[in-house]
């Protein structure tokens, strides 16, 4: 289910992405490969379900990235993805 | 390359035991847990955790709750607003008691966050149980240096349904009338009688009146209901504000 009500945001996926990466994404600007429009991946829109998640360009709706989650494997897709910059923590 | 030790990996993200130390009833439908974590490596205001409850069957439900105490408190507070019928929120707002364990991971976040330090005028939007992330972001301010406060000026707009749902109430009223913070109440349902603030939901002329102007330099964060936080950061943008400086957080109905 996609409704309008489901949507949450890439904030909530900071969890689940921290499992797969090293440090915190939700800062990190993702690229859509579909109009190209940079965002925060805490602002990319997010559909949650059952198996995993979806996050979706706010511009063009492009599905940027899905995680699922079955009980044999954890599958992420980048398809709409150009890529991610993350900035280097200042110390 | 340098013979210099490689840096220690970050630290995954690992699941812990957190026990209850506290409750607070906050609302008739939000409580406070007060949770003392093993370890806690601290955390940054608007961040936020995971908690699981697994079943004895083994079914697993896990949801996000932002974290109420400032960074400077040892302790981590959720405050949990009860979703009825909901398959978390009810067990953590209504069954957790002092003494007991939670599922735990955190802190989670990197975008919805502030530090004093950034400086700068600050505009915190709130719908509901969306003040909980604010909250740890004034509480952090109150905690810094006069000087520091004085860089960061606040105006926060807090939409509860009730005067009985407004969460933090009296903490609120105290923190308003500390310098530099300005706080606006806007009540949708019922108001009660000699009610002086706002009585309808979040509008333009309302962010026109509360919103610092001009924006420049203004940094927005905005939690809430899906549809309050994306109205409201339309408008914003409509008034002025630059996209990249208005910083969203949307709470679901799931709990």
């Amino acid at each position: 289910m996609q409704t309008e009500d489901m949507r949450l945001d890439g904030n909530a996926a900071g969890g689940p992405l921290r499992e797969l990466f090293a440090m915190d994404m939700t800062a990190a600007m993702a690229t859509c490969s579909g109009c190209g429009t940079a965002r925060a991946v805490g602002a990319l829109l997010e559909y949650g379900h059952e198996m995993g998640l979806i996050l979706r360009c706010p511009h063009c709706n492009m599905p940027v990235l899905r995680m699922v989650r079955t009980p044999r494997f954890l599958r992420l897709d980048v398809t709409g993805l150009s890529f991610i910059a993350i900035d280097e923590p200042v110390s | 390359m340098t013979d210099a030790e490689p840096a220690a990996p970050p630290a995954r993200l690992e699941w812990r035991v957190a026990t209850v130390v506290g409750v607070r009833d906050e609302t008739p439908s939000t409580r406070t847990l007060v949770l003392d974590v093993p370890e806690w490596p601290g955390h940054r205001a608007g961040q936020h955790v995971d908690v699981r409850l697994v079943a004895e069957d083994g079914y697993q439900a896990q949801r996000s709750y932002s974290i109420a105490s400032p960074p400077e408190s040892a302790n981590v507070e959720l405050t949990i607003e009860c979703i009825k019928d909901a398959e978390v929120s009810p067990y953590l707002h209504d069954v957790l008691q002092v003494g007991d364990g939670v599922e735990i991971r955190g802190p989670i976040g990197g975008y919805f966050v502030w530090e004093v330090q950034q400086r700068g005028p600050l505009l915190l939007v709130a719908g509901g149980s969306g003040i909980v992330p604010l909250m740890a972001m004034l509480r952090h301010r109150a905690h810094s240096a006069t000087a520091e406060q004085a860089r960061s000026p606040v105006h926060l707009l807090y939409s509860a349904r009730t005067a009985d749902d407004i969460i933090y109430r009296e903490e609120l009223e105290a923190i308003a009338k500390s310098a530099g913070v300005s706080v606006f109440i806007t009540l949708t349902r019922d108001a009660p009688a000699g009610w002086t603030g706002y009585r309808r939901r979040i509008d333009r002329a309302m962010l026109e009146e509360v919103a610092w102007r001009p924006a420049r330099n203004t940094r927005a964060f905005v939690c809430g209901p899906t549809p309050l936080v994306e109205a409201t950061a339309n408008l914003l943008v409509d008034i002025g504000y630059d996209a990249k400086r208005v910083r969203t957080e949307r709470f679901g109905p799931t709990g």
